[in-house]
């Protein structure tokens, strides 16, 4: 297990419950858990395998081993271990997903949020899929062999 | 007769992970691949540099985010037969027989906005996925998407058997799916009274297998299917809302 040596990171052991927001500029290792939020512009949180967070999290680099609830903003890269349960969006550069992670949320690749700025999480905003115009272009169908808009079924061996 | 037999397999090459299924590096993790009609047509959709919203309903896969999310597509993942398995959502159906609460995971699941997704990726999610549900699914997953989205979905067919294994599926190009079989795994979940339970998962079974017309009413509310017949006993459909 990538449990980091106390020396290099500061450390929430697993018994530890933090509510609130939570700030610092040198790198976290968080067995814990902590509800509210997590900021660490430019360093990495780590959220060991018993960690529990319920927060949206700002850092340089996220690893998570454990439970993360709440959205991902990191400069960097962010990290599902296998025994990892994500659920939140992730704006980030980099992902690594190993088999087995569990993830529901977006990704967003290569946007991450500016210093102090706001968050570049959106709702997407086309009512019109781009393959549907670019159909009603065409065809009038993005399948070549499907025309019109009464239900068509096409069966094709392969 | 050899290379007429190899010029009839041409004409009749595409979706297939058959005998002649191309040669998997890693056999011993239980890694295939296999191509993909349903896939290469969507392909055409993500060569596309106008940006889509793709929801893929399989397991997390950093293959898939990367080629989709590297094609400026912006994705969002959901493992809906892993959600499927919270044991709160267990209750009885109106005959009294034990079912999925589809109302309960409707509300915890597939909460977005109505016509968000250009394209959904349901991979064999029908097939494992508990009866109580797959309609409603369906139906919500109709709302979600954008006039003119497609849909892709694998359906096993007869031969396939009762033990068809499960795979997760990773994009690695365009009409190359790589598959890995999806192993049970030690879950830690919360039970109604609110304790954690630790199960260990006996990995998911075929729960049924849809012949054509089962498809064409399971998605009657869109407006056209496209059926690919592959060798490797898999319906792909690639369906438009």
């Amino acid at each position: 297990m990538d449990t980091p040596k106390t020396a290099e990171f500061a450390h929430i052991g697993k018994s530890v419950i933090v509510k609130g927001d939570l700030t610092g500029s040198e790198d976290l290792y968080v067995d814990g858990q902590v509800e509210g939020s997590i900021n660490l512009q430019g360093n990495s949180l780590t959220v060991g395998p018993n960690g529990q967070i319920r927060a949206n999290v700002s850092a340089k680099t996220v690893i998570v081993q454990g439970k993360l609830e709440g959205n991902i903003n990191a400069t960097e890269r962010v990290d599902f271990r296998k025994s990892a349960i994500a659920v939140g969006d992730v704006i980030t550069q980099r992902v690594a997903i190993e088999e087995g992670a569990y993830f529901k949320g977006k990704v967003d690749i290569g946007k991450p949020e500016s210093p102090g700025g706001r968050s570049e999480f959106k709702t997407d905003r086309d009512t019109v899929s781009p393959v549907a115009n670019r159909a009603a272009a065409g065809t009038g169908s993005p399948i070549p062999g499907v025309t019109g808009k009464t239900p068509v079924t096409d069966i094709k061996k392969v | 007769m050899a290379s007429v037999a190899h010029s009839f397999m041409k004409i009749f090459r595409g979706s297939s992970a058959g005998p002649d299924q191309i040669a998997a590096p890693a056999q011993k993790s239980k890694r295939l691949t296999r191509r993909s009609s349903g896939l290469a047509e969507l392909a055409k959709s993500f060569a596309s540099e106008e940006p889509l919203c793709v929801l893929d309903l399989g397991s997390t896969s950093a293959a898939n985010i990367r080629y989709l999310t590297g094609r400026g597509h912006k994705l969002y993942s959901e493992d809906l037969l892993v959600a499927s398995t919270e044991p709160s959502l267990a209750t009885k159906d109106e005959a009294g027989k034990p079912a999925l609460d589809s109302k309960r995971f409707l509300s915890d699941n597939l909460a977005y906005g109505p016509g968000q997704f250009d394209v959904v990726l349901c991979w064999n999610l029908a097939d494992y996925l508990d009866e109580s549900l797959v309609k409603p699914v369906m139906g919500r997953l109709w709302s979600l998407m954008k006039p003119g989205g497609m849909l892709l979905a694998f359906f096993h067919t007869h031969e396939a058997g009762p033990d068809a294994p499960c795979y997760r599926y990773h994009i690695v190009e365009g009409d190359i799916l790589e598959m890995h079989h999806v192993d049970p795994r030690r879950e830690v979940r919360k039970g109604p009274t609110g304790v954690s339970h630790t199960t260990i998962g006996t990995g998911v079974r075929l729960q049924r297998v849809f012949n054509n017309r089962h498809i064409e009413n399971l998605f009657r509310d869109f407006s056209s299917i496209k059926f690919f017949l592959a060798r490797d006993h898999i319906r792909e459909v690639l369906v438009i809302r």
